[in-house]
């Protein structure tokens, strides 16, 4: 472990920073502006402007295109832009172009657009019930999926079982919403029809090919490039790719380079967020408190349109439905609708939050249920034995989830304490508990688990992951690395130059990293981007493989040079050698691979550059039973907290939050305990302050901050950090992700400590203080 | 064309009489180290110094800073404050940086001794999705020890 400050920060604090906004344009750059329906469903009819305005409508626009190409084939065809009908409050019907982003704003009001507004479905059961009005009518029905799944032998499980308890959730929508907003600078080349995008896009690239396609050109005549810095994204910015093909797609019409910077208003209303979802979850349990068996119906709500990687919030977890448990049966329905609702997208935690929510708060109950304590039931079903395949194919690669427990059994003792002081004195206090596997590294062929097996065949069997990285030294010994991670702040940079001076024996400050990505020069794959925490597993690892395959080289050339066994070379300091006397300088030694590769020993290959891919071979497709290894490395995490409810008010108040981990080797301590206090400041978010709300009609009523509104730092828990490292046998560091794990255990946990403190059973996020006090006994 | 000194230096540009002090900062002038998150004066991003106080950039016209000084995160000294953020490792996308620092500089000129409590409450006028805070309150409460 290395941990020093961050090569990245000097720059930021300056105001030196370089994001989409600061860019130059190119010349003759025009402003978008995109004119949105106001309506939630409509059927869309003329669009006109005064002569003047540079107006493309939907369907002049949609001409050029195809539709996006979505993992479901149902027909409900998705353009960046509405053609005969909006489907969601915010959906482009038109954009326009200006010098500038006021002017554009001041023509878009002088486009007129009739609309012949329709029913909405708002809810998803709601949408798939008879007779609800229909937004694809193709379809022919609301619902997109349905699909089931069963493991080991559910039904047996729940025959024998003591007691069945059951619990019913409703997850709402939310989103780390960044502080950047969505902007790009999009151009068309027309010689080479090709056109080049910029923008703070964060991947999975598995949507490049999917941009390509909409555009009507190979994928090599779609250059992406990103920005130096990206002001956050947290899943959203995925959300990018459709705003990349309708912008690309005007400045081929326009025959100018367009730029468009999103307001607040625009990414509030229309970029996207998790899905909601409605959970029935039952579970077969025995009078000790052991779980044999989980039946989940889950119906996933996508919003208007399955846009790709959709519906891959449902099917992230597959593997692991059973969560941090040793259950052998398990009972899946899935399925997802379409409602009159912003399409979903990535979003932190990424399926995990959905689920958790169900199974932590049904532990809680399961417990109480039996009059079991709470702790002891969860620590009772844990998984024990390292690796495990849980029922629906997961593999659990490392860790000792008890002995993670175990680091927080003091802080249970103290917040059980506080909580009996509290009550004495007539609070309201309660403490929760849950527990989460966190999921690293995504099978990209995880998605296909929605598809049935025959159809997978079909189709190609997907899987695998594959990262990226080059290591090139130069004649002077300086180290360039690059990665395919593409960082919105979590300091790629800092930690790849440590990782990879540590292999050459030099200091960070000789390594230069360059974290802006570009389609057309860098090594990438379609797994490329920054979610799925694949940065320290894989992307580092790629790295560290990469600077191994030069110091190799490095190393035969420094023994023939020096008449060393190659076994005796060592890296350090800036030398390479046996030590003093029988050692060259580093740098000597790169400058002798470029100025003199006539002189090389036999073998030895002169280049000093290295790309390297890798892909962890655990990460099979899906198998003929359905069965899914979604992640190559899964990390542990155990919350616990204490939290204090105003008995007037409703307002809680977390008064203290532990949460200890099991995220394998840890790259750089400071980093990692950052990720966990981020994540769980979203997770605080989404548990008391944040939902997207939509009235009857569809009407989105969050469209400020000061309605959507993120914790503060008054509101923000400092929580205490505990660690456990045990590395990862799948990764080549050892390490796994850390920085999703708390929003997915800690919306769980914060509602079983709410729960627990006004001894109620249902409860539904945001835990807001009107809603809140309306259950104060 | 407001007349007001930007970071000590006179300005001579031209502006609109609806053009917003961040686009003025950002657009005309080039000192794109004030950022806009929100446009409407919650999330802080946006925060200069006018006349030594701070105020949301994004809620102010560029013509009503004619006679004013304005101070931007560019013209901050890169001193005790920074260094502090650096080891507290109070930033990580940075977008929201800016604000805070302009926030921070004002409050502790003001209040050279915070308490916890009382830098939490400057910084509830900031909005930041990375960091959950605390880091950037033990930055603050670090520098003003210095």
């Amino acid at each position: 472990m290395t941990g020093g400050e961050r090569v990245e920060d000097r720059a930021l604090l300056g105001g030196r920073g370089r994001f989409i906004d600061d860019l130059p344009a190119p010349p003759r750059t025009l402003h978008a502006a995109i004119l949105r329906s106001p309506h939630a469903h409509a059927q869309l009819g003329s669009i006109s402007a005064p002569d003047g305005v540079r107006l493309f409508t939907g369907p002049e626009i949609a001409a050029g295109l195809r539709p996006f190409i979505a993992a479901l084939r149902a027909p409900m065809r998705h353009f960046p832009v509405a053609t005969d009908k909006a489907r969601y409050v915010g959906e482009p019907v038109a954009v326009v172009l200006a010098e500038d982003r006021y002017r554009a704003e001041d023509a878009l009001e002088l486009v007129e657009v009739e609309y012949e507004p329709l029913p909405a479905v708002v809810s998803p059961s709601a949408a798939i019930a008879e007779g609800a009005p229909l937004l694809h009518e193709a379809a022919g029905t609301n619902l997109a999926n349905r699909r089931r799944f069963s493991y080991g032998d559910p039904e047996g499980a729940f025959a024998a079982a003591d007691r069945r308890f059951a619990i019913e959730v409703s997850y709402p929508r939310s989103a780390v919403t960044p502080i950047e907003c969505f902007g790009l600078i999009a151009a068309w080349d027309p010689d080479a029809d090709a056109f080049e995008v910029t923008a703070p896009f964060q991947g999975p690239f598995a949507l490049h090919p999917v941009m390509a396609a909409a555009l009507g050109v190979p994928a090599n005549r779609l250059r992406l490039r990103t920005p130096p810095d990206s002001g956050g994204s947290f899943g959203i910015k995925q959300g990018l790719a459709p705003y990349i093909v309708l912008m690309a797609a005007i400045a081929r019409l326009a025959g100018r380079p367009v730029k468009w910077i999103e307001d607040r208003l625009e990414h509030l209303t229309a970029a996207g967020s998790a899905t909601n979802r409605e959970t029935r979850l039952e579970a077969a349990v025995m009078s000790d408190g052991r779980v044999t068996a989980l039946r989940y119906t889950q119906l996933e709500d996508c919003g208007a349109y399955i846009k790709a990687p959709e519906p891959a919030t449902l099917y992230r977890m597959h593997g692991a439905m059973t969560g941090a448990y040793d259950i052998p049966n398990l009972e899946v329905e899935n399925s997802i609708a379409v409602t009159n609702k912003t399409p979903s997208g990535l979003n932190r935690g990424f399926g995990g939050p959905q689920v958790y929510f169900a199974l932590e708060r049904l532990m809680h109950r399961i417990a109480d249920g039996l009059g079991l304590d709470r702790l002891e039931v969860l620590r009772r079903n844990l998984v024990r034995e390292m690796p495990h395949r849980t029922a629906s194919g997961a593999l659990y690669d490392s860790g000792d989830f008890g002995a993670v427990v175990d680091l927080a059994r003091t802080a249970i003792d103290e917040l059980r304490a506080r909580r009996a002081a509290a009550r004495a004195e007539g609070r309201l206090y309660g403490v929760g508990l849950a527990a989460a596997v966190e999921p690293t590294v995504s099978n990209m062929g995880y998605i296909t688990t929605v598809l049935e097996h025959e159809d997978r065949l079909a189709g190609g069997l997907k899987n695998g992951a594959l990262a990226a990285a080059t290591v090139a030294i130069d004649p002077h010994g300086g180290v360039t690395v690059t990665g395919d991670s593409i960082p919105q702040g979590q300091g790629h940079r800092t930690v790849l130059a440590e990782v990879v001076a540590g292999v050459f024996g030099l200091a960070p400050a000789d390594i230069r990293v360059v974290t802006e990505f570009d389609s057309a020069r860098d090594a990438w794959s379609i797994a490329a981007g920054n979610y799925s925490c694949r940065f320290a597993p894989a992307v580092a690892g790629t790295a560290w493989r990469a600077a191994r395959t030069l110091r190799g080289r490095l190393a035969r050339l420094a023994a023939a040079r020096l008449d060393l066994p190659l076994e005796d070379i060592r890296f350090e300091g800036g030398m390479v050698g046996a030590g003093p006397g029988r050692e060259v300088p580093f740098a000597r030694l790169a400058g002798l691979a470029h100025w003199s590769p006539g002189t090389l020993p036999q073998g030895v290959e002169p280049a000093l550059r290295a790309t390297e891919f890798w892909t962890p071979p655990e990460l099979g497709p899906p198998d003929a039973e359905d069965r899914i290894n979604g992640s190559a490395a899964y990390g542990f995490i155990f919350d616990a907290c204490g939290v204090e409810v105003d008995a007037d008010t409703g307002r809680v108040r977390i008064d203290r939050y532990v949460t200890a981990h099991d995220a394998g080797r840890l790259l750089h301590r400071p980093m990692a305990d950052g990720q966990v206090r981020g994540s769980l400041s979203n997770a605080v978010g989404a548990a008391l302050f944040e939902a997207f709300v939509y009235d009857g009609a569809g009407q989105p009523l969050a469209g400020t901050f000061a309605d959507y509104p993120p914790p503060t730092a008054c509101e923000t828990p400092d929580p205490e950090i505990l660690h456990l490292e045990s590395p990862s046998p799948f990764t080549p560091l050892g390490a796994k992700g850390i920085g999703e794990g708390n929003t997915m255990s800690a919306p769980a946990c914060i509602a079983n400590a709410v729960a627990d403190a006004l001894g109620v059973d249902d409860l539904e996020l945001p835990l807001t203080p009107a809603r809140v006090a309306a259950l104060i006994p | 064309m407001p007349r007001m000194t930007v970071n000590g230096e006179a300005v001579d540009a031209a502006a609109e009489p609806r053009l917003l002090l961040s686009d003025f900062l950002r657009h005309t002038l080039g000192l794109t180290g004030t950022h806009v998150g929100c446009e409407h004066g919650v999330c802080g991003a946006c925060t200069v110094l006018i006349d030594g106080r701070p105020a949301r950039s994004c809620l102010a016209l560029a013509v009503q800073c004619e006679g004013a000084e304005v101070v931007t995160v560019e013209g901050l000294e890169e001193g005790v404050l920074h260094a502090a953020f650096r080891r507290h490792f109070a930033l990580q996308c940075g977008f929201c940086t800016a604000g805070i620092l302009m926030s921070l500089t004002a409050f502790l000129r003001e209040t050279p001794r915070p308490t916890e409590r009382e830098v939490r409450e400057v910084l509830s006028g900031h909005l930041c999705r990375c960091t959950g805070y605390t880091p950037i309150v033990a930055a603050a409460l670090d520098a003003a020890d210095a």
